[in-house]
């Protein structure tokens, strides 16, 4: 790759957002504006090399993108009069006071994941206007047609503007569940990179686990005195350090216990461990954790551990107690389950994981807990039944080989 | 701006009677903050007429257009400057008439 196409990668992952916000406020139109960023992109990709990159990157996109805005609007204006209404440059709040958290591009981030959008559009709107991934892009990334893509980001760009979902900073009262909206969004992008749901995908998809993060990171330099978003982002780090290690030569997932734990980025575990660190000391000072700390705490729990055997399960036990009362799914009842296992033995956790078979029958976690289980206490035939429900359910590849090869042991 | 927001109500699990009160309590606030325009009960869908004059004849056919579990009990339009001012109000609405609410722009 060149210079100037580093230079432009580079440029676009640090600019598109704030391209798209900055003209999405001044014309008062998402469709506008993700077409004139795009344009000045595209403008960019023809011209830097020959005129080199412009020593302010981001003032010549959004300038261009400003021109290629007006030239549309104006062409619009000449074909339809009737549309020219929709167009006119619309400032929603323009005395509204300037916090420390106002950015136009948190403003983007909040109108993508406003709850009137179906979950699916908030992430492909998401992906398309914050992170600047392009339609085939996010189409492939969730195994979706493109123009079934196409269609379902123009659908919400559509009820946004006839709906009037406001382009603005939700009321102080509104923005911790709107946050956690937000957060919900980028949680799903991550985790469909991390456990890719489908058969026929790779089974982490580093490109959609590197985009939450970033999209992530940005919301963090956002809303910096978030402790959400510091515990999602650290969640994401430590859980992102050990995606080398996840994956056998084979194509296998490997389980928590058999990765080796050299293959694991001490780089992101440092990083996810510092922001622990700093949610642990707002804790000290009597901020309760939600749900993304306690997660990052025991991620942190296991990361601080050199072997499988150094885990310190009582601390993780604890952390999932508290988690439990926050968060009363069965999901984390399961997780919890096996933190018992290896403080109180599989006998007693199995008990526990029999308890919610009405709620999780379904589910290839709750078969595969229950068939390592079973393993442990020599109860080999129902754990090949156990083993054998759980690759059937079970959709990500290198699971269904893992599972394969642990009930393959079985004597 | 305007908004239809629609009060539905489930034939077989339907909200309480007792709401009275309660919402004309809440079409005080709609009028004291400038967002009240409409606002009406509707009688059982039974009571619906449907008029077909796309033909040749005019058609008249008893009950409502389309037979559903839920129906529309009832219609407020408001003004409010934007979604969220209109979400906002219509989750006041909602606990005010024990009933699911839709909220649609108008044109």
């Amino acid at each position: 790759m060149s210079d100037v196409d580093e230079a432009i990668t580079r440029v676009h992952h640090e600019e598109w957002a704030r391209v798209v916000a900055a003209l999405t406020r001044r014309f008062g139109d998402l469709d506008i504006a993700e077409e004139a960023a795009a344009e000045a992109f595209a403008t960019a990709v023809e011209r830097w090399p020959a005129d080199g990159v412009p020593p302010n990157p981001g003032a010549w996109l959004t300038t261009t993108a400003n021109r290629k805005a007006i030239d549309r609007i104006r062409r619009e204006d000449k074909r339809d009069d009737k549309h020219k209404e929709a167009l006119v440059v619309r400032d929603d709040d323009p005395h509204e006071p300037l916090g420390a958290i106002d950015d136009d591009r948190l403003r983007l981030v909040f109108t993508c994941c406003h709850p009137a959008l179906a979950v699916e559009a908030r992430v492909a709107l998401t992906l398309r206007m914050v992170g600047g991934l392009t339609m085939p892009e996010i189409a492939r990334a969730f195994l979706v047609a493109e123009s079934a893509m196409g269609q379902r980001i123009t659908r919400a760009k559509a009820k946004i503007k006839v709906a009037r979902i406001p382009y603005r900073m939700p009321s102080a009262e509104d923005l911790p569940a709107r946050v956690t909206g937000v957060l919900a969004v980028l949680f799903l992008v991550f985790n469909e990179g991390y456990l890719a749901t489908g058969p026929d995908t790779d089974p982490v998809r580093h490109d959609l686990t590197s985009e939450a993060i970033r999209l992530t990171r940005l919301i963090r330099e956002l809303l910096p005195e978030d402790g959400e978003v510091a515990g999602l982002l650290a969640l994401m780090l430590l859980t992102e350090a050990r995606r080398t290690a996840r994956v056998s030569a084979t194509g296998e997932l490997v389980a928590l216990d058999e990765q080796d734990r050299g293959a694991w980025d001490a780089t992101l575990i440092a990083e996810g461990h510092g922001l622990v660190r700093e949610r642990l000391v707002a804790a000290a000072g009597g901020v309760a954790p939600g749900r993304y700390q306690i997660l990052a705490a025991i991620n942190a729990v296991h990361t601080s551990a050199r072997d499988i055997r150094d885990t310190d399960w009582s601390q993780v036990l604890a952390l999932y107690d508290q988690l439990v009362r926050l968060d009363p799914s069965p999901i984390v009842a399961l997780n919890r389950a096996i933190a018992v296992a290896e403080l109180d033995g599989p006998q007693v956790a199995l008990a526990v994981v029999d308890r919610l078979k009405p709620r999780l029958a379904d589910y290839h976690a709750y078969h595969a807990t229950r068939a390592d289980l079973l393993r442990r206490l020599g109860r080999g035939d129902e754990a090949r039944a156990a083993y054998d429900r759980a690759v059937d359910l079970a959709g990500n590849t290198a699971e269904t080989a893992s599972l394969v090869r642990r009930r393959d042991r079985l004597r | 701006m305007q908004y239809l927001v629609s009060v539905i109500d489930d034939k077989s699990d339907p909200g309480s009677t007792d709401r009275g009160p309660a919402i004309s309590a809440f079409n005080e606030r709609l009028v004291a903050g400038g967002y009240w325009v409409f606002a009406g009960g509707l009688a059982d869908t039974s009571a619906a007429t449907v008029v077909d004059n796309r033909g040749e004849d005019v058609v008249f056919s008893d009950g409502p257009f389309v037979e559903s579990k839920e129906y529309l009990a009832g219609v407020w339009v408001w003004e409010a400057p934007d979604l969220d001012v209109a979400l906002a109000l219509a989750t006041e609405a909602s606990k005010a008439c024990d009933r699911k609410i839709e909220v649609r722009p108008f044109q």
